[in-house]
């Protein structure tokens, strides 16, 4: 009588997510491929990506790809609190003007002026943006909004820092290699360096605060000061970005500012997944390189990012990221009965 | 004398701005960042009707008042209810929204001078040595009006106070019977309409540009920071003080530090008492 | 044996718009004391434990934790000096292990005060903590998902986070609500303990039987006044204790 050979479908992580999740009890090198494939693969493609695009004009998408993704990681921490920004051209533009000025009025060289930047600047904003700490989450989304587009106005109008001219011909990077993966070395380590913290007791805390802030400061801990701490910590990360652009365009112009700068990293992070800053980093890695495929249709390219973002909210709020990972978990394949 | 009369005018307007945002705000505790784009909206709407379709003027501010306030309704009901309870999204769909609507618009070129709305009362008269059109007294008196409604309308009306139920309390208001998705939506809507009301009365004296959808924001957020966007009073009172803060350092400074007084006022403001002027936040919610 | 007081309430009052939640309550409390705090629904017990605690600020009166005036301190300050509640509604955090619940107050100022919150040995100071609570260690009880524990564990895991901040004061809104007779039978051993160790504790409670095996002492509320303040037999046979919880329908 003829065997028929008969197959069933059986997840391919059967087996290891059962083991992976409490214990870590790897008993193959393929368990451990499934488990690192995924985390490997994207960070070296990464690290190649400029060596086939060279500066060309790709390769400065990846540039600015990596500019908005530090942008993105820092308001997934910030929205990791509870707090939910919708000005982080305010980090980028304090970053930008801080190390622009230092640069230009003082000729402070690069070396000085990114960390000047990143400190100093994250100290101008969590200075701005402490007081708003106490009251509800609108209103700090709220003072975020609106910010960023007063300082655009302002530098505008009394033409200082540059005006609206902007403070041209500053240091650039000794060549174009460094900047570029100065930025993907930023994004990568601060990527996992976000990962860790939020896990951390520290990040646990923060992630407390955001889910119920009373239990917590029934333990004792004040919130105020911790969200305090994110946003330090945040917009250092803005800043640092911010201070980047400015010494890789050589130029800070009071477009720093522009909601841009605020919409198209938070379309990021919300289509990657708000919460997950791998997906903050997908989706800023989405975006970037589609805006500027579409560079031809201007300023519907905002309306874009808009349409975008309510379609994430409303179809996938979980994020792509997240979305991805699912799938990947549920991958099958054939085995014999 | 002239101080006075810019002063009061730019007071008003800055009040009609913020109105129909704190209404939404302080109802339903929904931030519609799309209050500029709606101001907008409403303006060329209205201009599309009467320039391009030859609809009389009264007509066509009726029906972009509806429509808008339709749009705001249908904003809720489409996209806030699926994300209600998660405010982070709340607040995020609404800048969205405000961004496409606002960035459409650009693209389709509604900026420049020909997009003027026509005045509701042609002329002007002469008080002492300047003159002021009655488009101003107009404004004002509109601006006088709607705000003396709105302070009877929610404090005495039974719409009014379930209303400000919800604000305060929303779970007993909805144990009352008071249903809150509805009232969230019409507040919605109520504010929208507003935004039209206020674009109506204050288009006329310029120009409309796209880029108002986003400053209309800004002016309305900075009332409201300032005198607390629960308040009714809260926003006279910021209003007159940004009103004519901004109109004497015009006139005795530079023109362009307007903004300057704008940004200075947010900033003492934060420092000094987060919540507003009149602001009702108390800072720690009693939440237990 | 002198009787050190350590939380004096003079005149509190607390009230929202137009209703008087709690009018004008005096009363001391001494260390080592077990304070049973009784009433009927809306009596005004959590709102005294929310003013006590910060959560809520009075609208006159005055508080003392120790010579030290806390009325209207920030929650947060309050825990820090010792004053530790629990929540009438449960509030873990469910997408963590239980034992992970316990981070807040072991990073707080109070325990690093105290020492042993340094890193790495938190985890192992909560575990400890639970399995003395009766998250049994072996059967990997603290280790499970917070959100898949059941009613009675939550409740347990609430006073956990409350021992955790090493309290010099403990109160109690209502932690048996909920809690099913033998989950009541094993915890009661354990607050009793603590007591006898000499934490200070209050606990506002609706079973009274249970509450009145351990309590030196019962204050009784009803419409946010003090009616009764004694030994639990003297405080709950008076006659407008009586009529509080039964209506005045009922006779002698």
């Amino acid at each position: 009588m003829p065997e028929t050979v008969r197959y069933r479908k059986e997840r391919i992580d059967r087996g290891i997510k059962a083991r992976s999740d409490t214990i870590y009890t790897l008993s193959s090198y393929r368990d451990m491929l499934y488990l690192l494939l995924p985390r490997f693969l994207p960070i070296a493609a990464l690290f190649c990506l400029p060596l086939l695009m060279g500066s060309s004009y790709w390769g400065k998408v990846v540039f600015y790809s990596c500019i908005f993704a530090l942008l993105a990681l820092s308001w997934d921490f910030m929205a990791s609190v509870g707090l939910v920004s919708l000005g982080q051209a305010l980090f980028f533009g304090v970053g930008s003007y801080v190390a622009g000025s230092f640069n230009f009025y003082l000729k402070w060289p690069i070396v000085f002026t990114i960390p000047v930047a990143t400190i100093g600047g994250a100290l101008i904003c969590t200075l701005l943006l402490f007081p708003v700490v106490r009251l509800r989450g609108v209103y700090f989304s709220m003072v975020t909004l609106i910010l960023p587009l007063l300082f655009d106005h302002l530098i505008e109008t009394l033409e200082i820092l540059g005006g609206t001219h902007g403070l041209l011909s500053l240091t650039p990077f000794p060549n174009h290699w460094l900047a570029i993966y100065i930025a993907m070395i930023a994004v990568v380590g601060v990527l996992f360096g976000f990962r860790r913290l939020i896990n951390e007791d520290f990040g646990l805390v923060l992630r407390g605060i955001k889910d119920d802030d009373r239990v917590v400061m029934a333990g004792g801990i004040n919130i105020y000061w911790y969200k305090a701490q994110a946003i330090f910590i945040a917009s250092a990360v803005g800043c640092f970005a911010g201070a980047l652009m400015t010494h890789y365009y050589q130029f800070v112009g009071r477009s720093a500012f522009a909601l841009d700068n605020t919409i198209l990293p938070l379309a990021g992070a919300v289509l990657g997944g708000p919460g997950s800053f791998a997906g903050a980093t997908l989706g800023t890695f989405i975006l970037v390189p589609l805006s500027e495929a579409l560079r031809g249709i201007g300023g519907l390219r905002m309306a874009l990012y808009g349409i975008i973002l309510i379609a994430a909210l409303a179809v996938l709020p979980e994020g792509l990221f997240h979305y991805i990972e699912r799938k990947y978990h549920q991958f099958e394949r054939d085995v014999k009965i | 004398m002239e101080i006075l009369i810019y002063g009061i005018t730019n007071s008003v307007t800055l009040a009609l701005m913020a109105i129909g945002f704190s209404l939404t705000f302080g109802i339903s505790g929904l931030a519609n960042f799309a209050h500029g784009a709606f101001f907008l909206l409403g303006g060329i709407l209205t201009w599309i009707f009467i320039h391009q379709l030859g609809i009389p003027y009264f007509l066509s501010a009726l029906i972009s008042i509806t429509l808008v306030g339709l749009l705001g309704f249908g904003l809720y009901w489409g996209l806030m209810l699926r994300l209600r309870g998660l405010a982070i999204n709340e607040v995020i769909a609404t800048l969205a929204a405000a961004i496409v609507i606002i960035e459409v618009l650009r693209y389709l070129g509604f900026s420049g001078f020909t997009y003027v709305l026509p005045e509701f009362v042609k002329g002007s008269v002469q008080i002492g040595e300047s003159w002021l059109d009655y488009q101003r007294i107009f404004l004002v008196a509109i601006g006088v009006a709607l705000i003396i409604f709105l302070y009877i309308f929610t404090h005495r009306t039974k719409i009014g106070l379930s209303f400000r139920a919800i604000a305060q309390n929303e779970r007993t208001a909805i144990s009352l019977g008071i249903d809150s998705d509805w009232t969230a939506a019409l507040s919605l809507s109520f504010g929208s309409a507003l935004a039209v009301v206020a674009g109506l009365a204050i288009l006329p004296l310029g120009s409309i540009d796209t880029q108002m959808g986003y400053d209309i924001l800004i002016s309305a957020l900075a009332v409201g920071i300032l005198g607390g966007l629960e308040s009714i009073p809260g926003i006279v009172i910021a209003s007159i003080i940004l009103g004519f803060g901004q109109i004497i350092v015009a006139t005795f400074f530079k023109a362009q530090w307007q903004t300057v007084v704008t940004l200075a006022a947010i900033v003492i403001i934060l420092a000094v008492k987060p919540s507003g002027i009149l602001g009702k936040y108390k800072e720690l919610e009693e939440r237990v | 044996m002198a009787e050190e007081i350590i939380l004096k309430i003079e005149n509190l009052t607390k009230r929202f718009g137009g209703v008087t939640a709690v009018d004008h309550i005096s009363f001391n409390i001494c260390q080592g004391e077990f304070l049973g705090l009784v009433g009927p629904n809306g009596s005004g017990k959590t709102t005294l434990i929310n003013l006590i605690t910060g959560f809520v600020k009075p609208t006159s009166g005055k508080i003392t934790y120790r010579d030290k005036e806390i009325t209207g301190k920030a929650p947060y300050t309050i825990a820090c000096l010792g004053i530790s509640r629990s929540f009438q509604m449960v509030r873990t955090f469910h997408k963590l292990p239980a034992f992970k619940n316990l981070i807040v107050p072991l990073y707080s100022p109070r325990v690093k005060k105290f020492g042993g919150g340094k890193y790495g040995e938190r985890d192992d100071i909560a575990i400890d903590l639970l399995d003395d609570l009766g998250f049994e260690r072996d059967s990997f009880v603290p280790y499970k998902i917070a959100g898949s524990l059941p009613h009675g564990y939550l409740k347990r895991l609430d006073l956990a986070r409350c021992m955790a901040l090493r309290p010099d004061l403990l109160i109690l809104d209502e932690l048996f609500s909920g809690m099913t007779m033998s989950e009541v039978a094993a915890t009661l051993p354990m607050i009793e303990k603590f007591n006898r160790e000499g934490l200070t504790i209050v606990m506002a409670e609706h079973r009274l039987k249970e509450l009145f095996r351990v309590a030196t002492r019962i204050i009784v509320l009803n419409f946010g006044q003090k009616i009764a303040d004694g030994p639990p037999k003297e405080a709950m046979g008076k006659e407008e204790v009586q009529k509080a919880y039964l209506g005045s329908e009922v006779e002698g």
